[in-house]
């Protein structure tokens, strides 16, 4: 695997938070979260990948390897990683729907109810 | 088996029975009388503080060591997850624990109408703080952080018709859910490096390696996450916005567990994994700026608020910094002193967070200035409040001032004198600035607040109560009292038993940790001297106290100072109201500060290791 992979995790969290930072709409943070978030997909994945190498499936029963698989751990944590960011995900966007409903707003600069 | 196998069943427990109650009462809760819902996560929680208390006292022997699935190690090499529970571990999950159950019996008349999911949330979050406390696995951590996270988003974000709940709740998640994802790149980078997510497996793959770009990366990555949690600046700004819109018996469990919790995942890395490769002289002093930093911003927005829980929720920055600063010695005694430290602060602010709720069912505001003498009537709750305070300054023999006593005798053997000057100004500014409020809105001392005073920048105390009360019914003072009561006892106890100071010996040796986990037997710890009052930190508790008289008494009548001492106020002001307006409630400028700590850890880490 090239430096190639980590170099799109790393500009991906870049990409995501300075999206927040600049967001002027608040279902726009919360898509940037997610694509921060992916960013930690493509660095887990990028970290278990090898050139040339197999899914880590074996037949049954199982026998020693013979060929180079990738890393099946790697996989199941951004397998997790997907089932945190859907919860996490979703839960903010209800709020953001809430917060639209009550102030008709999305503007974070507009929200002027937490201060100093 | 001493230690090792034996119990093992028991962590694992801990986590599993406020899930399945949780489950149960998302199931069956729309069916159930009130007084049902109330009852059984009431009921489930004080099971599992019954369960950790059992669990606290095994690991007084040795840690309790729980391989998941039995996928035990073989030839010191495991594929397996490990739960590892020492002292520490075990003492913040029976805090969390004792927390949830008082909370939970304070919500019984807290709220008039509340369904089923609150508590259902409450036991989830439980259930993350317990598994947070007591894995000995790193990636697991992550998974806890964010169970933990997602409830309390949830619950601070409860009150949908509220805006600003849902503004805050909103905050809340994106800065933490943001700091999770840095923390999970970095425990991706460790496994990376060494192949192993279990703290005792990538401790031992990392001791004594040479410390490279990527080592440091994934610390201070790994610890982004835990700072955010633990609202250590300036990773900070989430934590006053989520404590002045969440439920008062919420912010009970926020300011109690979670963030001591969170400087808790940073340290329990730190010497677990990290501490036989970085060198310990950089990372003191990089917590010790970080946590000089918080203690003081912390304490000077404290004094300046009028909302009540935002006042206490900066008083929690202040506490967490003090509590990073004691941790940051990196000995045992300076950890002996945050345990007892966080274990008397989490009854100390619990019991006035509680009160704050009382006081917004009572008269349907949490605004200092226009509560301003509408509590004279009020028989125990000024004494309560009172005391609460005086526990927060540091009056001894409350748990909260020996732990701030031994921290302090800690820096300055240590040879960091001016760190018990901070702890003495902090503490006494945020008791003072608590102990004004009890002055006002109970004694009526003072003259009364100008109204419309509110600045642009200032956030005032208007909220909407949940139920409106006559009186203050038993299931809501009961707990205050058993808190208050409970920061007396740690003062007491903690003064006699030496069971701090060996929890802090097991905290501080990794090795014992690693030989307990990878063999199951149970390792020894030897602390060294049990932690008491001595002279010293008598008389600084006492000034500390002294400290918040002052600071109340001028709070009160700053008025009439600002007449006669006008020119000083107007220097002091300018900066006050930076730092104010830095409180922006925007969540892309806390993001901002973020990455600004992110790199600022970094330089502090990293930079003195560049030859």
């Amino acid at each position: 695997m090239s430096v190639y992979g980590y170099l799109v995790a790393f500009w991906l969290v870049l990409a995501g938070s300075f999206g927040i930072v600049r967001s002027r709409d608040l279902i726009h943070s919360v898509v940037c979260l997610s694509v921060a978030q992916s960013g930690t997909y493509v660095l887990l994945l990028s970290i278990g990948f090898q050139t040339k190498a197999t899914p880590p499936v074996y037949g049954s029963p199982p026998s020693t390897p013979t060929r180079s698989v990738t890393d099946p751990v790697v996989q199941a944590m951004t397998l997790t990683d997907v089932v945190v960011s859907a919860t996490v995900t979703a839960l903010l966007l209800a709020m953001a729907v809430q917060i639209h409903k009550r102030h008709g707003t999305l503007d974070p600069d507009e929200l002027r109810a937490l201060r100093g | 088996m001493p230690g090792g196998t034996a119990f093992s069943w028991l962590p694992p427990t801990t986590v599993a029975v406020p899930i399945l109650g949780a489950a149960l009462l998302l199931a069956v809760g729309r069916w159930l009388p009130r007084w049902l819902t109330d009852a059984i996560p009431t009921a489930v929680a004080a099971g599992i503080t019954v369960l950790t208390a059992c669990l606290l006292a095994r690991t007084a022997d040795g840690h309790v060591v729980t391989w998941s699935g039995g996928w035990r190690p073989t030839h010191g090499f495991s594929v397996g997850i490990v739960m590892v529970s020492d002292p520490v571990g075990a003492g913040a999950a029976l805090l969390s624990a004792a927390l949830a159950t008082l909370a939970l019996l304070y919500s019984w008349k807290y709220f008039e109408s509340v369904e089923a999911h609150y508590h259902a949330l409450v036991l989830l979050f439980l259930a993350g703080m317990q598994g947070f406390a007591l894995t000995g696995d790193l990636f697991d951590m992550f998974v806890f952080f964010e169970l933990m996270g997602a409830s309390a988003y949830a619950l601070t974000g409860m009150k949908v018709e509220d805006p600003s709940a849902l503004q805050g709740a909103l905050n809340f998640g994106i800065i933490n859910s943001l700091g999770a994802y840095l923390t999970l790149a970095g425990v991706g980078l460790l496994y990376a490096r060494t192949g192993n997510l279990g703290m005792p497996q990538l401790h031992q793959s990392l001791e004594g390696r040479p410390v490279d770009a990527l080592v440091v990366a994934a610390f201070v990555l790994v610890l982004t996450g835990f700072l955010v949690k633990g609202a250590v600046a300036p990773f900070h700004y989430w934590l006053d916005d989520a404590h002045a819109v969440a439920p008062a018996p919420v912010c009970v469990l926020f300011s109690g567990i979670m963030v001591p919790l969170g400087v808790y995942g940073a340290l329990r890395v730190y010497w677990i994994v990290f501490a036989g490769v970085l060198p310990g002289a950089d990372i003191r002093r990089a917590f010790l700026v970080l946590g000089v930093i918080s203690a003081l911003v912390g304490a000077v927005m404290c004094v300046g608020q009028r909302h009540i829980k935002r006042l206490l929720a900066f008083s929690t920055i202040a506490h967490a910094g003090l509590f990073l600063c004691a941790l940051a010695l990196l000995s045992e005694d300076g950890t002996a002193g945050a345990l007892l430290y966080v274990a008397g602060h989490a009854g100390a602010k619990a019991a006035l967070f509680l009160l704050a709720g009382l006081l917004l069912n009572r008269f349907g505001s949490v605004d200092e200035h226009g509560l301003y003498g509408r509590g004279r009537s009020e028989r125990l709750m000024p004494w309560l409040w009172v005391l609460g305070a005086l526990a927060l300054a540091g009056l001894p023999p409350f748990g909260t001032a020996l732990g701030k006593a031994i921290s302090e005798e800690a820096a300055i053997k240590g040879g960091d004198w001016y760190l018990s000057i901070v702890f003495v100004a902090v503490s006494g500014l945020t008791g003072g600035a608590v102990l004004r409020v009890a002055a006002r809105i109970y004694l009526g001392l003072g003259p009364r607040p100008r109204e419309g005073e509110a600045q642009a920048f200032e956030s005032t105390g208007e909220e909407k109560s949940e139920a409106r009360l006559r009186s203050a019914p038993a299931t809501m003072v009961v707990p205050i009292v058993a808190l208050l009561a409970g920061t007396l006892v740690a003062g007491v106890i903690g003064g006699s038993r030496s069971a701090f100071s060996h929890a802090a010996a097991y905290f501080t040796q990794p090795g014992a940790y690693v030989h307990a986990a990878m063999t199951l037997t149970a390792g020894t710890v030897s602390s060294v001297r049990q932690p008491n009052w001595t002279g010293l930190g008598l008389g600084l508790g006492f000034v500390s106290v002294a400290v918040a008289l002052v600071t109340a008494a001028a709070g009160v009548y700053s008025s009439v100072l600002a007449d006669r001492l006008a020119p000083l106020v107007r220097v002091g002001s300018a900066p006050m109201r930076v730092l104010r307006q830095l409180h922006s409630g925007h969540v892309g400028d806390y993001v901002a500060w973020l990455m600004t700590g992110v790199a600022v850890v970094g330089a502090l880490v990293g930079l003195p290791l560049v030859r």
